[in-house]
């Protein structure tokens, strides 16, 4: 009995699932298209006024055209992997740092009430203003653009982590001391688990701000990254090959996003 | 562990939150037999919860001394446990990783762990729910998980903070029962703070009364009773108003 009641209620959740999936690819595809056809429009407009017709490769059929040779020439591997490289190095760096100055402001009324005003106002400084200092400060390009990105990715992960402390439970604290915890035991097993959520949603916001920091950083001093390359295709009047980068920029994006929400996911404990 | 509990001595145990600030009770002086149940009743304010806190070592008093078959409580331990009114639990953990907690603080092996973890959750009668999320169950069951994660430490005392304050009367009185019973197999020595004179009259041995400002022990009751208690008891009912009774003179006098 209980097989016949339960077989059309799993049949038709399995329905709604795959309704529900279906009506979001289709409203993906369609918000893809719009932008498209925009896209297209732009290129046309480009291309019909005799004073911008040199930009017409901007256009999604020259750039279409562009992606075999941008892929097989290894250039556009090369250039997502040196970004990629930096973004990771200077992410970590954030992270590291991020992590123990949010569980500090979490933690303590003093460092909070001490670093509140300066850390707001670093946070809103831009972080390509950095830049000449990082270039006297840092031996290499590379560690320049590196401490670039960390100092954009720094704020959402602290922020993030100090915001998930000042949710906590406090008598999850107590209830842990009471059973024998240690402070090491409270930070592994209370602490990191209860804030995972918010740390990552830090990191993912830390991500989409290092990614946009990441292109300008590249445009000077180095031979190479993604900011590069379209620096690169500019001076040469490659516009295809610039709209094939900043193409890969938005695709390389996405996939870290949906990745950083998958994760989200996965350290959500909080029920609706 | 010696089966047959604890004696607890409570000695001149005095607190105050701060050094001009009020006393919160002063010269407490408590002892309970080894596996005795003894009820704390007073009014909000009298200082029990404080006590109770004290008694767990997560005050620390500011005289006198709590000593457990003559060891000192200075800080908290998995030999004496406080259960709170609000189950607490860890709300990313399974029911069996919530009751396995302490056991994990305390390095324990992983399958000894386990084998404890069965053998408690079976005691509160919660083995369906071992693997499910602690959000999923109800309030009374949320309690069953924070008992079964202070049971599973095996401690020489548990210290219940008004824990079934928040729960139905069915829950409740089921919850009153299997805690008194699960105490006395185990040889756990139990001190209940409430407010309820039901509850210390269907849970304790004794009840002590506590009121005035600072908090002091006022009088003291044996509640005595067979293990096979209810409400509708007539003895249950002669101690009850009994106790009413010396509650209401004892709360009178200190106002």
């Amino acid at each position: 009995m209980a097989a016949e009641i339960g077989t059309p209620q799993r049949s038709s959740v399995a329905v709604d699932l795959i309704v529900m999936v279906l009506r979001r690819v289709l409203f993906s595809a369609i918000g893809l298209g719009i932008l498209f056809a925009l896209w297209w429009f732009g290129g046309w407009l480009l291309e019909s006024n005799p004073a911008t017709m040199s930009f017409a490769d901007f256009g999604p059929f020259p750039t279409i055209d562009a992606v075999p040779y941008m892929v097989q020439s290894g250039t556009l591997l090369d250039a997502s992997q040196a970004s990629g490289y930096r973004l990771g190095i200077g992410l970590l760096l954030a992270i590291v740092t991020g992590i123990p100055v949010g569980i500090l402001m979490g933690r303590s009324n003093v460092f909070r009430k001490l670093s509140n005003t300066p850390f707001q106002f670093l946070r809103m400084v831009s972080p390509l203003s950095w830049e000449p200092i990082a270039v006297i400060a840092m031996p290499t390009w590379d560690q320049a653009i590196i401490f670039l990105i960390s100092m954009a990715a720094v704020w959402p992960v602290a922020f993030a982590t100090a915001a998930g402390l000042a949710k906590l439970d406090r008598a999850w604290f107590k209830v842990a001391r009471n059973l024998g915890a240690s402070w090491w035991d409270i930070l592994k097993e209370i602490i990191l688990p209860a804030i995972a959520f918010d740390v990552m949603t830090g990191i993912r916001l830390a991500l989409g701000v290092a990614w946009i920091v990441i292109v300008p950083a590249e445009f000077l001093g180095i031979t190479s990254g993604l900011g590069y390359t379209i620096q690169d295709s500019r001076e040469n009047l490659m516009y295809a090959d610039l709209a094939v980068t900043i193409l890969a920029i938005g695709i390389i994006g996405f996939l870290m996003d949906g990745i950083c929400q998958a994760l989200i996911k996965r350290f959500s404990w909080h029920r609706n | 562990m010696d089966r047959s509990g604890v004696q607890i001595s409570v000695q001149d145990l005095t607190h105050s939150y701060s050094s001009r600030g009020p006393v919160t009770f002063d010269k407490v002086n408590l002892e309970s037999k080894p596996g005795e149940v003894l009820a704390i009743i007073g009014r909000s304010g009298c200082g029990k919860s404080t006590l109770l806190h004290i008694m767990a070592g997560l005050l620390a008093p500011t005289a006198g001394s709590i000593r457990l078959n003559n060891v000192e409580v200075k800080e908290p331990s998995p030999k004496w446990v406080m259960m709170f009114q609000a189950p607490h639990l860890f709300p990313w953990m399974q029911v069996s990783q919530n009751v396995g907690i302490g056991l994990k603080f305390a390095n324990f092996a992983e399958d000894k762990i386990r084998e404890r973890v069965e053998k408690t959750i079976k005691l509160v009668d919660l083995e369906e729910y071992a693997e499910s999320n602690v959000q999923d169950l109800s309030g009374g069951q949320q309690q069953r998980v924070a008992l079964a994660r202070s049971l599973v430490m095996e401690p020489e005392m548990l210290l219940l903070d008004e824990p079934f304050s928040a729960l139905d009367a069915f829950t409740r009185a089921s919850l009153q029962k299997d805690v008194r019973s699960i105490a006395k197999s185990m040889g756990i020595n139990l001190v209940i703070v409430t407010h309820s004179i039901d509850e210390a009259v269907l849970m304790a041995d004794r009840a002590v009364i506590m009121a005035g400002s600072p908090g002091k022990i006022k009088e003291e009751i044996m509640v005595d009773l067979p293990e096979e208690r209810t409400a509708q008891d007539p003895e249950v009912q002669k101690i009850r108003g009994h106790l009413m009774e010396t509650f209401r003179q004892a709360s009178a006098a200190t106002h």
